[in-house]
């Protein structure tokens, strides 16, 4: 038993060395620079930052496209974003029910007003073509029927919504999706800047039916729904290849290749919700929480070295060796600390010294009936361990709860409650009282008062 | 040390009631104020460099035609706006008109669209009653083998009376809080409440199970004396559980910034009363529930 006893506690060592190394690596990296070195990841809450949830319109797509168009709107915000350079840029598609989202987080910036208006601004680039004549006299029909009228009397004509499409273009299948690039060039009579597109395969196909289908006709460029230019078809253009011969300046067609070449949105799309913290909110909120977690720490110290004496001194060593424990955890997941995140593991904190509370009071029982403060100890651990266990085990339950069905803080909360909870049982039981087996054993049992 | 818990009935079922009754007539003059991750809505918080009073700031605003406003100020210098959603075209220019009063720092946007509020929402109510079921299961479990001299299912349903009490509790101490403090019934609160039935159900499991260990080992006490008996052996456990994890939940209460503040806060009261009601409540209620069966019997 003695000999099993020691080797429990070598292994303890060990892994203390470990997690505290983890944890904070600056001594063991000037002997072993190979040491590992982690660092903690911090949530948008805590280092600043914006997270933004864009919802994406499809419905000028067919259903069995949607992902595609999804990973594709998802790409072009990405480079997009890395652009702008922020450090490891989260864009996520995400699905809610019918709606198709995506959701961007950008760390530590610094404008985010400046972040939205880029990802919104990038072009959507649309082709459109004529519609039929009969079409266009309907439309315009009824915008001269509709003439004059205040939005009230317009709503009691018959399909009066006819009369706000545009009568000319119709959408068609062609879009800045299928865009492999953009380039500036010039025209070689006139001088005149203009752009040149190069479609990839999938968008050559679709250009070359266009054409073939619209020869003597108008096939409309749009940019965010504004006609830029409006070429008529001579032939069909087989290749993928088309210019844009707009009126713009040499500055305004140059932003245009810039920032149709960084990706023409596939779909058009729309920020539901921000959720922005500036970096010195998120600093503030991190040292509080530290702060919190300190004093937390120092209080639980106090209490259990005055209440318990040698076992509570010896329960502290094992809160400290749970905290390392836990921290080098939360970097080898690796867990995104937020607020709430930290809020979990303080909290199990004291749950964790709250089982060497329960054995410690059920220890103190058994040496009243005089028994030896090793069989005390083994007998307070045996009748504590249910209440330790089922204490721990719905305070679980319902984190796993929270984790699974939450979002957020939820989330951020109950899994480090979680990891907290069940590294918190393993060191009041094992750690402490394996220490205390170690060091104590039944030399002190002469001084009583030492045993709280 | 051997207290008569049960002697004073009567006195905590007064004591009880009016607090139950407290809290319900909190929440129903305050009402709660819901959080925008619940209502949808945004929320900008920001510290000028010499705060006017809340008057100027509405007049300012007064342009955007928003609706409702709240101004609430934090800090030696900081404000917290609520309002319905806005978009980022009109957030930048609130913050542009702001700074013709003082220079703005802005800490903190959150914006949060109808459709979002409304998923948010019903995400929440699934996960209340994913929990409450769970719950449920674990009682039933728990007190499966607790079959005398009350049924499994009395058990439970005085543990379940027992833990609506604790929940009440604490939102009529969150209805007060936000009149006084405008503190919001968002997320972080749902949170604590789930956390709080969590670890207060473990409380009542115990006793009862002290209660059923007794019971077996009784030479013909009286059913009131065992529960008072069990009562004496788990109140030092009761009592010694949950101290460490209030340590430290007062620590976050007062170092651990805003966001953290009232969720301990709820955390704390909920504890509490979870102890209480164990002792106060659930144990008197198993011995009336007894009594009165005893009696048609």
């Amino acid at each position: 038993m003695k000999k099993h006893r020691y080797i429990i506690l070598l292994g303890i060592v060990i892994l203390v060395f470990l997690a505290g190394n983890l944890v904070y690596p600056k001594y063991i990296k000037s002997i072993f620079p190979q040491f590992w070195d982690i660092p903690f990841r911090l949530g948008l809450d805590l280092q600043g930052g914006t997270h933004l949830l864009y919802e994406a319109d499809l419905s000028g797509i067919e259903k069995a496209d949607y992902s595609t168009a999804m990973e594709g709107l998802r790409d072009i915000i990405e480079r997009r974003i890395n652009l702008f350079g922020v450090a490891e840029p989260v864009v996520q598609v995400q699905e809610a029910g019918d709606s198709h989202r995506l959701v961007v987080e950008l760390a530590g910036i610094q404008d985010t007003n400046q972040a939205i208006k880029m990802i919104g601004q990038t072009p959507f680039l649309e082709f459109r073509e004529q519609k039929s004549e009969e079409e266009t006299q309907q439309i315009l029909d009824k915008r001269k029927e509709l003439e004059g009228k205040t939005l009230e009397e317009m709503e009691k004509i018959e399909n009066w919504q006819l009369g706000l499409e545009d009568p000319y273009f119709k959408p068609t299948a062609l879009t800045g999706q299928y865009l492999k690039k953009a380039e500036l060039e010039f025209n070689q009579n006139t001088g005149n800047p203009l752009i040149s597109l190069q479609f990839n395969d999938e968008g050559a196909k679709i250009f070359e039916d266009l054409t073939s289908e619209n020869v003597g006709k108008i096939l409309a460029i749009y940019i965010d729904g504004v006609p830029i230019s409006t070429p008529v078809v001579q032939e069909e253009i087989s290749g993928g290849n088309a210019q844009i011969t707009g009126n713009f300046t040499l500055d305004e067609a140059k932003e245009l290749v810039r920032n149709l070449n960084a990706g023409a949105l596939p779909v058009p799309i729309k920020l539901i919700s921000q959720q922005s913290v500036g970096p010195i909110l998120g600093k503030i909120s991190l040292e509080q929480s530290l702060k919190a977690a300190i004093y937390g720490f120092l209080a639980i110290l106090l209490f259990m070295v005055i209440f318990y004496r040698i076992p509570g001194f010896f329960a502290s060593l094992g809160l400290l060796i749970f905290v390392a424990i836990v921290l080098a955890l939360f970097k080898l997941i690796p867990v995104t600390l937020t607020l709430a995140g930290i809020a979990g593991f303080i909290l199990s904190m004291g749950m964790a010294v709250d089982a060497n509370i329960l054995i410690f009071s059920r220890m103190k029982e058994e040496l009243k009936q005089g028994k030896s403060f090793l069989i005390s100890l083994q007998e307070g651990t045996r009748r504590a361990w249910p209440s330790i266990r089922d204490g721990n085990f719905t305070t679980i339950l319902v984190a796993l709860v929270l984790f699974a069905f939450g979002s957020g803080f939820v989330r951020g909360f109950s899994f480090t409650l979680i990891i907290g909870n069940l590294v918190g049982m393993f060191s009041a039981i094992l750690i402490t009282n394996n220490f205390l087996k170690c060091f104590i054993g039944n030399k002190i049992e002469k001084l009583k008062w030492l045993l709280g | 040390m051997n207290i008569n818990f049960l002697k004073y009935s009567k006195i905590y079922y007064i004591f009880s009631g009016l607090l139950f009754l407290a809290a319900i007539f909190l929440i129903f003059i305050f009402g709660l104020k819901f959080g925008i991750d619940f209502s949808g809505g945004s929320i900008l918080e920001f510290d000028f460099n010499e705060r006017p009073e809340n008057k100027i700031i509405q007049d300012k605003l007064n342009e955007f035609n928003l609706g409702e406003i709240t101004i609430q100020p934090t800090g030696s210098n900081g404000v917290i706006l609520r309002m319905p959603d806005i978009n980022e075209e009109t957030h930048q220019k609130i913050i542009q008109k702001l700074e013709e009063i003082s220079p703005v720092q802005e800490k903190r946007f959150e914006s949060i669209g109808p459709s979002v509020g409304k998923e948010l929402r019903q995400n929440t109510i699934i996960l209340i009653v994913v929990s409450f079921l769970l719950l449920l299961i674990y009682i039933a479990i728990a007190f499966r083998k607790v079959s005398r001299p009350l049924f499994s299912w009395q058990y439970g349903i005085i543990s379940i009376i027992a833990l609506i009490f604790d929940i009440l509790i604490s939102i009529g101490v969150l209805a007060l809080l936000g009149k006084l403090y405008n503190v919001q019934f968002n997320v972080p609160i749902i949170t604590a409440l789930l956390t709080i039935l969590g670890y207060t159900i473990n409380d009542k499991v115990i006793i009862f199970d002290r209660v059923r260990e007794n019971i077996l080992r009784s030479r013909g006490e009286d059913f009131e004396t065992i529960v008072s008996q069990s009562l004496n052996q788990t109140l030092a456990r009761s009592l010694s559980t949950g101290f460490c994890s209030l340590l430290v939940l007062i620590s976050l209460f007062l170092f651990g910034g805003e966001t953290l503040k009232y969720f301990s806060l709820i955390l704390i009261i909920g504890i509490i009363v979870g102890t209480y009601s164990s002792i106060f409540l659930a144990a008197p209620l198993l011995v009336f529930w007894y009594r009165r069966r005893h009696r048609v019997e």
